[in-house]
Parts: structure tokens; C-alpha cells; sequence
């Protein structure tokens, strides 16, 4: 992200996402990870942690953002995220149903409680996230070959 | 009071946006009618929501401002227009008038039975441990609903991937 | 009650839109303000007055909260959208390179 050629936005533009792109991140992270415990949950942790990802493509040019995650990436990545999701469901099966919550419950108001919820949460908020991500740069690599 | 006036804005802003001639300004005008929802949740006290909402429509507007920009043509009306506009009014009008007959049926506005949700809402928090009740409901009563949806966004991009892949040779 | 009535309006609209318009976008948004309108008659529905959001403090004594069940189902639907608009607008681009119209009654060889 060093470099300043004709692609892209202009200066002021690419000067403020290399100082806030980071914090939107950060706060994308938090809140997938704070579900239980505030407002949010996976959907809305995910979607921001790929609204991230878009600001750098949109700033710096489709280029920088590619070489940072490519396609073949965020498929692998999207896919780990679905099957996560899966293997958690599937663990409830030592506990007697399909979906059963079977870790400690711990003492609510706390990070590390609720059971199984974290868990779900973040593999939620990996698939979204990088799937929304991935239907963006389709779309911007079909306009970029266009003949 | 507060409702009625988000309602109301939100009925221009979608006349607006279907009426007007330049794609772009109609796209802008969907935003609105978008935050004005985010603003209705809030009104609601649904906090999740307004969050999901608000981020969700931030990234619908950047790819539909992707799709539609520098693709105007002008349309010239042709056809039986009169006839056709009418008859939609007509039908539409009709459905109004007997949803108003089908709605003194609900419980009022403000009163719900609330006869399933009172056992979520006693033992959400010994049963599950989250403090967060929607996330406990989606999450661990009702999760087979969640993997719904999870496999309907993954058939999306997989669908999306597969209309915009270029056919070429390698070189 | 006035409240339930204004909803199904703005889905009218949005019914008209989908309906009588020629261009393919704005056939996109009508369907777009649909879902905004079915989305908020669900949230509609499970309003209490006087009730609070539905987490729990650590000083409560009264459990009067709004109901969690219909937003739960209304978060599933937002993303599910989100989806669909993608999808849609996907193919418009599509039709657009291969017509070079985004005119619904141009677009009539169903073969090639």
C-alpha cells in the first residue's frame, strides 16, 4: 500500500484509510465476539469485517486488494467457515441431540460463557465475511475485462 | 407519534425513487428509505437489528451505485399505457381495502399474547448463560434456522461466481 | 392499527413498482422496498409498550421486554436480502453486456 500510481482515489482519500481501515477491523472483531453479551452477533460482525475489506478495494484499486486476499483465498476461507459451523452442530451430539449446547455454561456477564455460542458466532461471522467480500470482487473484476 | 412520521417519510422516499428518471438519484433515494428503517428499529427497541440493518444497506447501495453508474438510456412510453396503469390501481386499491377489513382482526398495536415467548424469556438466561436474548434464541432454541440461511448466502455467492465467470482460453 | 394499514402501503408501492416499471433497476428497488416493508410489519408485531430491549442488566427486577422471537426471524431476512439484490443485480449486468439495453421489452431472443 506504498505505492501512489493513477489507480485509485485521490491522496487525501487513500491517507485516511490507512489510518481508520484498521480500526473498522478491529471493531468488526469485537462485536462478532461480544454476541452474547451486547448487541450484534455474527451477521452483523461479518458484514462489517467485509465492509473492511471493501473500503481498501474501493481506496487503493482492485490490485493492492487482491494481493492481500485473492479469490482462491476467500473461497478455502468462506468454505472453513461453513464446515466450522457444521462441526459445532454436529458436537452436540455427544450431549444427546442435533444442536444440543453442551460446554460450560459459566457465570453470565462474562467473556467465556454460554456454551457453545462464541463458537458459532465466529464461524458465522468468518463465512459472512468473506463470502460478502467475495461477491464484491467478482463483480469488480467483471467490470475491469470488459472488452 | 414518532412511528407515524418515520412511516410517512419512508412512503415519499419510495414514490421518489420509482418515479424519478436518473438511476442514480433512485438509488440514493432507496438509501434513505433504508436509514429511515435503521431508525424505525431503534424507535422499536430492537438494537441487533438496527445495526444489521444499517450496515446491510451501506453495502447494498455500493454495489448497486456499482452496477448502475454511466448506464442511462432514455425510454420512450409505447403500448396501451393508460389502460394498463389503471387496471394495476384498480387491483391494488381492491387489496388495500380488504387488508383494512383483514387487520381489525390482529391484537392492537402494543398488546401482544406473547404465549410461546414467555417461557424463552423466563429461562433464556439459566437454560443458555447469553445475557443477549436474541442471540440465545437464534443461536440455541432456533438454530436449524440459522443453518438455513447460512446455506441460502452460500448458494448465493456460489450462484454469483458462476453468472460472472468469464469463458476464455488460458494464455 | 394505522401503523399496520401504512405498512401495507409502502409494500403496494412497492408491488406497483415491480409490476409497471420497464427498467430492469427499477424493477431491482421495487423488490427491495418490498422487503423493507414486510421486514418492519414483522418487528410491528411484537412491539410492548412500555418494555425494554430484550438483554438482560445486572440491577433488573421487572421482565417486561419487547419480544425476541420476530426479531430473530426479521435478522435472518435482512441478510437473506442482502443476498437476493446481489443475485439480481448480477444478472443485469449480464443482460446489459449481452442486449445493451436495460429495457424489459427489448430484451425477447430467449435462444443464443
Amino acid at each position: 500500500m506504498i505505492n501512489n500510481p493513477k489507480s485509485g482515489m485521490t491522496l487525501i482519500v487513500k491517507t485516511i484509510t490507512r489510518l481508520t481501515v484498521g480500526l473498522i477491523l478491529l471493531f468488526g472483531i469485537y462485536i462478532i465476539l461480544h454476541g452474547h453479551l451486547s448487541p450484534g452477533g455474527g451477521f452483523a460482525g461479518g458484514v462489517i469485517v467485509a465492509l473492511s475489506f471493501v473500503h481498501i478495494m474501493l481506496a487503493f484499486g482492485k490490485d493492492v486488494a487482491m494481493s492481500k486476499i485473492s479469490i482462491g483465498l476467500a473461497s478455502n476461507l468462506e468454505s472453513i467457515g461453513a464446515l466450522m459451523f457444521l462441526v459445532v452442530a454436529l458436537m452436540g451430539f455427544l450431549g444427546g441431540a442435533f444442536f444440543m449446547n453442551i460446554l460450560a455454561k459459566g457465570r453470565p456477564f462474562e467473556l467465556f460463557s454460554a456454551g457453545t455460542i462464541p463458537l458459532s458466532n465466529i464461524s458465522i461471522g468468518i463465512k459472512v465475511g468473506v463470502g460478502l467480500f467475495a461477491i464484491f470482487m467478482a463483480l469488480v473484476i467483471l467490470e475491469g475485462t470488459k472488452k | 407519534m414518532e412511528l407515524h412520521i418515520l412511516l410517512i417519510f419512508m412512503i415519499f422516499a419510495a414514490i421518489v425513487s420509482l418515479e424519478i428518471k436518473d438511476l442514480l438519484s433512485s438509488v440514493v433515494a432507496i438509501g434513505a428509505v433504508g436509514f429511515a428503517l435503521c431508525l424505525a428499529f431503534l424507535v422499536l427497541k430492537a438494537p441487533d437489528l438496527a445495526i444489521t440493518q444499517l450496515v446491510v444497506e451501506i453495502l447494498c447501495l455500493v454495489i448497486l451505485i456499482r452496477a448502475t453508474i454511466r448506464k442511462d438510456l432514455p425510454l420512450v412510453i409505447e403500448g396501451r399505457w393508460v389502460f394498463n396503469t389503471i387496471s394495476t390501481l384498480v387491483f391494488v386499491g381492491i387489496f388495500l381495502l380488504f387488508s383494512w377489513w383483514a387487520l381489525k382482526e390482529l391484537p392492537p398495536f402494543g398488546k401482544p399474547i406473547m404465549a410461546v415467548v414467555r417461557r424463552y424469556l423466563e429461562e433464556g438466561l439459566s437454560k443458555t448463560g447469553a445475557v443477549n436474548l436474541d442471540t440465545a434464541v437464534i443461536l440455541d432454541f432456533r438454530a436449524y434456522d440459522t443453518l438455513g440461511e447460512a446455506t441460502v448466502l452460500f448458494t448465493s455467492v456460489i450462484g454469483l461466481m458462476a453468472i460472472l465467470r468469464r469463458p476464455g482460453r488460458k494464455e | 392499527m394505522v401503523l399496520y394499514f401504512l405498512c401495507l402501503v409502502l409494500f403496494c408501492i412497492g408491488l406497483y413498482g415491480v409490476l409497471r416499471k420497464r427498467n430492469i433497476v427499477k424493477i431491482i428497488i421495487g423488490l427491495g422496498i418490498i422487503e423493507y416493508a414486510v421486514n418492519l410489519f414483522f418487528v410491528l408485531l411484537g412491539y410492548r409498550f412500555y418494555g425494554r430491549a430484550p438483554l438482560h442488566a445486572v440491577d433488573q427486577k421487572i421482565l417486561n421486554m419487547v419480544d425476541p422471537l420476530p426479531q430473530a426471524i426479521v435478522l435472518t431476512s435482512i441478510v437473506i436480502g442482502l443476498g437476493i439484490t446481489a443475485l439480481l443485480i448480477a444478472i443485469a449486468i449480464r443482460i446489459y453486456e449481452r442486449y445493451g439495453t436495460f429495457d424489459i421489452t427489448k430484451i425477447k431472443r430467449l435462444k443464443g
